[in-house]
């Protein structure tokens, strides 16, 4: 998977969404993950966690970076600047968007994956509180 | 229970929230075996003959050292000029198979053409490389279309093989054996249709996984041909469905009558108000 060792495993080097434990009143939620140490809070718990995170991320960046070697910098260019505009056209974030135009830009219309059958956010047995929601998003929180 | 404080909403597919918890729990349960999933220990096999491709499987599922099924079904649908059979978790080569058929199905209506065998292969090799072996699904994937007819094995690490016959899942040796000595090239269909209902059997006698009856699924230019099934099991039990059984079927040998005493304790009367 990689051959970089331990260190990019590690969950810092990706973006994780936690300033506090997650579980009800902000405590350590032992059931679902374990006693707190500062291993489980550093390394992924499956081997597929953090490749499955950023997989969609990866893919796109080698496609990119084959189109800018093969066709040039403007190719590339052009399609984040339709995805850029494309992104922009959703609902605020405790909503569910539809994402029509990116999906039709990526392509992702035309194929079905686990992502479409699997833990379908619309039916999702959590609810976030949307000021909270919105202001993360916004990073003023 | 109190809202949780979630920033994101969960993204879509695999869930990993109770790996940790799962990993920890996997020597504390009382009996010491985590469940274990249901997996097909499996005979299948596949050649390619003159015509086409004829593709075999036994019947039988298992859990752990149970029989959970025994007119399990194996050879899936993938397009209607292409079939696929699985070996391993149960759950994991059904819900491939499922994704692989409706991926093709889009294809096809989309660019109006039918799918190839290459198509569904190169397509199952992406998704089972994506994640590393963990979906425990082995594939041998025939089918005749426009090129000709060509029969892949598909492993659970996305390794892909390509041969004129094939066998796979826990009597594959078995089954083997009897290919390698009966295969010939450009077989006629009745033959390759008996090669691998013998390799099939073969594979049932020796192996515990394997066993019950053989499917078998002909798939040529002009369609597919589902033969389930092809041959059942000599050890058939014979037992009943319903259990029901006619009143007077038991002899009453004495009978006792006690009466159960009530006493009046209160008495109100409430009128009805009939206004």
């Amino acid at each position: 998977m990689n051959s970089r060792g331990l260190r990019s495993q590690l969950k810092d080097s990706v973006p994780v969404a936690g300033l506090c434990p997650q579980g009800a009143y902000g405590l350590q939620d032992s059931l679902r993950s374990g006693f707190s140490s500062v291993k489980n809070e550093l390394l992924p718990s499956h081997p597929l966690e953090l490749s499955e995170k950023n997989f969609q991320l990866n893919q796109d960046k080698m496609n990119m970076s084959t189109l800018r070697n093969i066709q040039g910098l403007h190719a590339p260019l052009k399609l984040q600047m339709e995805y850029r505009a494309a992104r922009q056209i959703q609902r605020l974030p405790f909503l569910q968007s539809s994402n029509l135009a990116l999906d039709t830009l990526k392509g992702s219309d035309d194929v079905i994956g686990f992502e479409d059958i699997l833990n379908d956010p619309a039916q999702s047995e959590v609810m976030g509180e949307p000021h909270m929601m919105v202001e993360y998003k916004l990073g003023l929180l | 229970m109190a809202l949780s404080n979630i920033l994101e909403t969960p993204a879509a597919g695999f869930n990993f929230d109770n790996a940790a918890r799962n990993a920890s729990l996997e020597g504390r349960l009382e009996g010491g075996q985590t469940p274990k999933p249901l997996k097909t220990g499996t005979t299948i096999a596949g050649v390619v003959f003159k015509d086409g491709v004829v593709l075999g499987a036994d019947t039988r599922a298992t859990s752990g050292e149970v029989v959970a099924d025994k007119m399990c079904a194996k050879i899936h649908y993938i397009a209607p000029n292409i079939y696929c059979c699985g070996a391993g978790t149960a759950a994991d080569t059904e819900k491939t198979t499922d994704l692989l058929a409706s991926n093709l199905a889009i294809f096809s209506l989309n660019s109006g053409r039918n799918p190839r065998v290459v198509m569904a292969v190169n397509i199952l090799q992406d998704m089972l490389y994506r994640y590393h072996g963990q979906i425990g699904a082995n594939l041998i994937l025939g089918g005749a279309d426009c090129t000709g007819n060509h029969l892949y094995s598909v492993g659970p690490y996305g390794s892909v093989n390509k041969v004129p016959y094939l066998t796979m899942g826990s009597g594959d040796l078995a089954a083997l054996g009897i290919l390698e000595d009966g295969f010939r090239p450009d077989l006629e269909l009745e033959k390759a249709k008996e090669l691998v209902r013998l390799a099939i059997h073969a594979g049932i006698m020796s192996d515990l996984g394997s066993g019950n009856n053989v499917d078998i699924c002909v798939i040529t230019k002009e369609g597919a041909d589902y033969i389930r099934p092809y041959q059942e099991s000599e050890y058939k039990d014979d037992r009943k469905m319903k259990y029901r059984y006619r009143p007077g079927t038991t002899p009453v040998l004495t009978e006792k009558i006690v009466p159960l005493k009530l006493e009046v304790v209160q008495e109100t009367v409430q009128q009805m108000d009939t206004a």
